[in-house]
């Protein structure tokens, strides 16, 4: 109970710290400091002891020693003129006979974080540096750093760098990288360490002397060598080529980044590092420790993006297993999706199948969408499946399977009619609003082929007062007067209650708005809303989410293992700082664009079919010729979505933006046509409400941002 | 680098906490358990960020073990390291559980200070270590009659004396009292761990063996150790070496400190232990398995009258007879997700110390067998009552997951011939091997 009466406690420890016949024995007095470090981690606040424990680090045992000195870093910051007296005792063991007094001694006096502690602690460090024994040395190197790290605002000693440079040649390899880490953090200013030839090459023939943790933090310095020609690029490739197979995953990661750094200009022996070192990744992703199993399975998911033939023959190592905890198994299926091929995918299939019936609804539904996607590629297959799905009557797999539906009506139009049909027969109620907007998209849009689809839609119109969700409703709009279209008979009656009901009654303004909007609209006439609405249901060209191209190594090489995948964020992330920022001056700079509120595919694709064209131009500037994740990634910086564009090498080639701007929306097409010259672009846009200075800010910023791209390409 | 390192319970009292770098405060533990605890279950907690500080951990024994960082460093290394030091307590503390870190603190502290300096890992070797490391660990072994059992009649030598108890692996390596008991031990264990998938219709769809030989050392002074393994050991899939069945593994890897210059020629590891435990060897085998996979089921799923699941299993022990016998041995059937049981099972058993329960809350029956000899046959018949069961559902019943652990035992067929001391050592020493073949995941389709 340290919380509670935590004075008395501390009360208690103080009268005993002082009590002389507990100082004389010392198991009796080394307890008593044990309970004050101990009521220490748990978060009690025991400074008011400082005085006594300092009273107690003269001691000879070493064990109290050690405590003592962890107590006096915790709060040397917040009593500073008491740690001082502690400072004697400290420079007194500085130069003690025993090398393990002398360092522990040095290493805890750099640790206490206190200003002005650096006049006491500046004369021991560099004594420390020659010191013979190689511990008291790997301590003063680091405490060099400490030092710096102290008063930053201080001029960095020139002879302490030297000095630290000459002790790369140390002969205790410890103290070696110690030294890299030490001039990293003091000359971070600078650009850190500098690793030239004789330096790297020093680094490399002693790599084998290290131990793993020493080899891989040495391996994520040599990444800033420039190798002089392609001699010494591959002489430095053969002397670490052992390592890429290391049984230390840290290292062999470390290794296989190395390379691919350093290989960047040979495609082929980048491929070659990545197949050889797909041995200790595999075994990562078996290992015992699931958070090492979890860290390869997102390298590898990154990896595959570039090199999925390689990893194709093992991808039973990728089956999901019964103990494994959900955030595994996601990953797995994500990565089992990227290595399907003509021959395993019945295998992969009924793998994914098994995985449907999980009683983790969102593991189920992960399972289904993985199916889902494989689909886009082989639809007959999974048409089989997910039909035989909605035969379960879950509500959870059956709102995971019309999501999918919708998305594969879209990318894959040969499988309208079995979708339609399977649809038809749907028998049982949807709860949640993704499966529901889900298949009031499919009635509406496919309403024509689904027999069924006015009474469904009826009973959603007649249950309008309970929905809560708006997006439902506006759904369930969009899709009544589309239904409308194609079959008038059976759809005018609940149309006009639904309209009624939307504008009348409904307390969301996007849903009354969105009913006055339709309302107005058939007031127009039907061969007006007919050419608004109904435009395409299908495009294959578009590649919301079939982004299948293979990137290269090198969108991905700079930022393997480090945090950045395990984050599993987009690519978008990591290109933020490569690109230049946008001129601020010029004739938009007054224009502030947004991407919020974020736009839906499917709202935008609405939008796109509801608004008329407000501009068509071509814009002159040169193709920057790069990735479209890229362009997509560049195009965010200045505020401005890429939604959705077609596969890098398609003519005509197609992206559509969106942003906002002053209360306006925005949506751009941008097409790249082979007939009119390579470089050719046309720009269509919509806005909504229309307002031509914006527009005309919007195509400068898109200018400039495409200039600025191509530089950074060409 | 590595700005804090802490250890938490699982229910978030703070056990260990040390600062390195003095860039974060100590509250952003409780920050941490807040986020660990408050995540969605399909969320990856392994790393978490909060405003700018990275947290990675890893759990084990029930515990947090976090490590904080502002940079964007190697996730292999910062997990690498978390995972060594859970070897490190459990080598020096007997044990990794919230009970021995609260006893062994001040150890763990002191092995900290010497592990890391200002976020940097100096070395994690024990060798090193343990001339820094001077406060002794405390262990808590409870009472227990098991220990009795190898300790015959007027201390005469028993059958049982000659097995190594299951708890002497698990004592700290630097122990005073050690020396007293005698202990000179050296024990080398080759773990297997078993990955199956049986598809519905009795094929094997997935096999899979991870493999290790862990050697955990308490000799005080190190010397030569010389370890053989099969003769006809034969690596990779094209190798093959000697005439009869040949034992194959697909790839392998050793630990750094192993010589292996007689590998190739006689199969003979050479290494100088250092004290605690460590992996010498890792292996693994996939898809073709020496022999068949160790249990096969039958199951039977019938519809009864009405609303009520039939389930048979009749499960077959294909290990040769009284050679091994499973420990541990636990069936769970998941009922599938769509499946709604009501509370009440009925159940026969084939025989009466076997037991049977179902958890409607996951949705598994779970079935304990104590007893599972070899070449012996078991069977169970289920009743579970499913309000509005239909046929569809019916086929969704399973997969049948079986978790044991066969002492004596590998899958590989990878056998120690021999484990030489050179030079020989002075005084009585011990040397154990062990063989266990682990369930990773046994996992049969109905």
């Amino acid at each position: 109970m340290p919380y509670l009466g935590s004075e008395e406690t501390l009360k208690e420890l103080k009268r005993a710290l002082s009590n002389p016949s507990i100082q004389a024995d010392r198991l009796r007095y080394r307890n008593v400091v044990l309970r004050v470090i101990r009521l220490m981690t748990q978060g009690l606040d025991v400074s008011p002891l400082f005085m006594e424990m300092v009273k107690a680090s003269a001691s000879v045992d070493m064990v109290q020693k050690k405590l003592l000195y962890l107590y006096m870093c915790t709060y040397a910051p917040l009593k500073p003129d008491l740690a001082l007296l502690a400072i004697n005792t400290l420079r007194k063991d500085c130069a003690d006979s025993n090398p393990m007094v002398r360092g522990l001694a040095l290493r805890n006096m750099c640790n206490l974080r206190m200003p002005g502690i650096t006049e006491y602690i500046q004369q021991p460090v560099l004594a420390g540096l020659r010191d013979k024994a190689s511990y008291v040395r790997r301590v003063a190197v680091l405490g060099c750093a400490k030092m710096q790290n102290l008063q930053p605002e201080a001029e960095i000693d020139g002879a302490v760098v030297n000095e630290l440079y000459g002790l790369l040649r140390d002969p205790d390899p410890v103290v070696m990288v110690n030294c890299l880490r030490a001039l990293e953090e003091m000359l971070k200013a600078e650009g850190g360490v500098v690793i030239n030839k004789p330096i790297a090459h020093h680094l490399l023939n002693r790599l084998k002397e290290l131990d793993s943790w020493g080899q891989s933090d040495t391996l994520t310095f040599l990444l800033r060598y420039e190798p002089r020609d392609e001699a010494e690029l591959f002489d430095i490739l053969n002397l670490l080529d052992g390592h890429l197979q290391s049984s230390h995953g840290a290292v062999a990661t470390a290794t296989l980044r190395l390379f691919l750094r350093l290989a960047a200009a040979h495609p082929a022996v980048q491929a070659d590092a990545l197949s050889r070192a797909q041995g200790p990744l595999l075994a990562m992703c078996a290992s015992a420790s699931r958070e090492l199993r979890f860290a390869a399975l997102c390298h590898v998911r990154r990896l595959l993006r570039s090199v999925a033939t390689q990893y194709a023959a093992h991808y039973k190592r990728f089956f999901c297993s019964y103990s494994e905890p959900g955030y595994i198994r996601l990953c797995k299926m994500d990565i089992l999706v990227e290595l399907v091929n003509d021959e395993n995918v019945a295998l992969v299939l009924e793998e994914l199948r098994a995985y449907c019936t999980d009683v983790l609804p969102e593991l189920a539904q992960a399972a289904i969408f993985a199916i889902g996607r494989i689909g886009q590629m082989y639809s007959e297959r999974c048409l089989g499946i997910l039909v035989s799905l909605l035969g379960l009557r879950q509500e959870h797999i059956t709102s995971a399977v019309l999501q999918t539906f919708r998305d594969l009506v879209w990318l894959c139009p040969q499988c309208t009619t079995a979708v339609c049909r399977a649809v038809a027969s749907l028998e049982d109620s949807i709860q949640d609003s993704e499966g529901k907007q889900a298949l009031i998209w499919l009635l509406g849009a496919h309403g024509d082929k689904i027999s069924s689809a006015p009474y469904v839609l009826e009973d959603y119109i007649d249950s309008l007062k309970a929905e809560l969700s708006s997006l439902v409703k506006l759904e369930l709009l969009t899709a009544t007067v589309r239904l409308f279209l194609s079959r008038p008979a059976e759809t005018q009656d609940m149309m006009g209650r639904l309209l009624h009901y939307c504008i009348e009654e409904e307390g969301d303004m996007c849903v009354r708005d969105r009913a006055l909007l339709y309302y107005s609209l058939l007031l127009c006439g039907v061969e007006d809303i007919r050419r608004i609405l109904g435009g395409p249901t299908t495009d294959a060209s578009l590649g919301v989410i079939a982004g299948h191209s293979e990137e290269p190594v090198d969108s991905w090489a700079p930022h393997f293992n480090t945090l950045e995948l395990l984050l599993a964020r987009g690519c978008v992330h990591m290109l933020a700082g490569r690109l230049p920022a946008p001129p601020s001056d010029g004739p938009h700079s007054s224009l502030s664009l947004s991407l919020e509120p974020a736009l839906s595919p499917e709202s935008f694709e609405r939008h796109w079919l509801e608004l008329d064209v407000s501009h068509v131009g071509p814009v002159t500037c040169p193709w920057p010729h790069c990735l479209p994740e890229a362009l997509q990634a560049a195009l965010q910086l200045v505020q401005i979505q890429v939604l959705a564009f077609s596969r890098p090498q398609s003519l005509p080639w197609k992206a559509y933006l969106y942003s906002h701007g002053d209360g306006t929306l925005i949506l751009a097409e941008v097409l790249r046509d082979s007939t009119q010259g390579a470089d050719h672009l046309q720009l269509t846009m919509k806005q909504v409400p229309r307002d031509k200075h914006v527009l005309q800010g919007f195509v400068a910023v898109l200018k400039s941002a495409l200039q600025a791209l191509s530089r950074d390409t060409s | 680098m590595i700005s804090q390192v802490f250890i938490l319970s699982s229910k978030g009292d703070h056990l260990i906490y040390k600062d390195f770098r003095g860039e974060a405060k100590s509250d952003v533990v409780n920050v941490f358990y807040q986020m660990v605890t408050d995540l969605p279950a399909d969320q990856p907690p392994v790393l978490m960020t909060h405003e700018g500080l990275h947290f990675i951990h890893v759990r084990q024994g029930g515990l947090y073990c976090v490590a904080t960082t502002t940079a964007n460093v190697s996730p292999f290394t910062i997990i690498e390291f978390l995972n060594r030091l859970t070897a490190l307590i459990k080598d020096y503390c007997g044990s990794l559980s919230e009970k021995s870190v609260r006893m062994n603190f001040a150890l763990i502290y002191e092995m900290l200070d010497e592990m890391l300096d200002y976020g940097y890992i100096q070395t994690t070797s024990t060798d090193i270590l343990k001339n820094f490391i001077q406060t002794e660990a405390v262990s808590s072994k409870p009472f227990s009659l098991f220990d009795l059992r190898s300790v015959g009649l007027f201390g005469a030598e028993t059958q049982q004396s000659k097995v190594a108890p299951s708890a002497a692996a698990s004592r700290p390596i630097m122990s005073s009292r050690g020396d007293q008991e005698g202990k000179n031990e050296i024990f080398v264990d080759v773990v297997e761990c078993l990955t199956v998938v049986i598809g519905s219709n009795g094929v094997l769809m997935k096999a899979d063996i991870q493999g290790e030989i862990r050697v955990k050392c308490y000799l005080p002074s190190c010397s030569e150790m010389r370890i053989g393994l099969n003769e006809e050991l034969s690596i990779g899939k094209s190798q093959l070496r000697g005439y009869g069945a040949a034992v194959r593994i697909d790839e392998c890897s050793f630990h750094q400190a192993v010589r292996l210059d007689e590998f190739e020629s006689y199969r003979i590891l050479k290494i100088c232990p250092s004290q605690g435990e460590q992996t010498v060897m890792q292996y693994q085998l996939c898809d073709d398995l020496p022999s068949a996979p160790p249990f096969r089921l039958f199951p039977t799923v019938e519809r009864d009258s009405g609303d009520r699941l039939l389930i048979y299993l009749k499960m077959r022990c294909d290990l040769p007879p009284k050679s091994v016998v499973p420990s541990d041995f636990t069936t769970n059937l998941v009922l599938a997700c769509i499946l709604k049981p009501t509370t009440s099972l009925s159940q026969e058993l084939s025989s009466p110390d076997q037991s049977a329960e179902l958890q409607p809350s996951c949705k598994v029956i779970q079935w304990e067998i104590p007893r599972f000899p070899g070449g012996a046959q078991l069977s169970a018949l289920f009743k579970v009552e499913v309000p509005g069961l239909s046929a569809a559902s019916l086929l969704e019943v399973g997969p049948v997951c079986m978790s044991f652990e066969l002492p004596k035992h590998t899958c590989t067929g990878l056998q120690i011939r021999f484990l030489r001391l050179s030079p020989a050592q002075p005084g009585p020493s011990q040397r154990w091997v062990r063989y266990l073949t682990h369930s990773d995941s046994y996992t049969i389709r109905i």
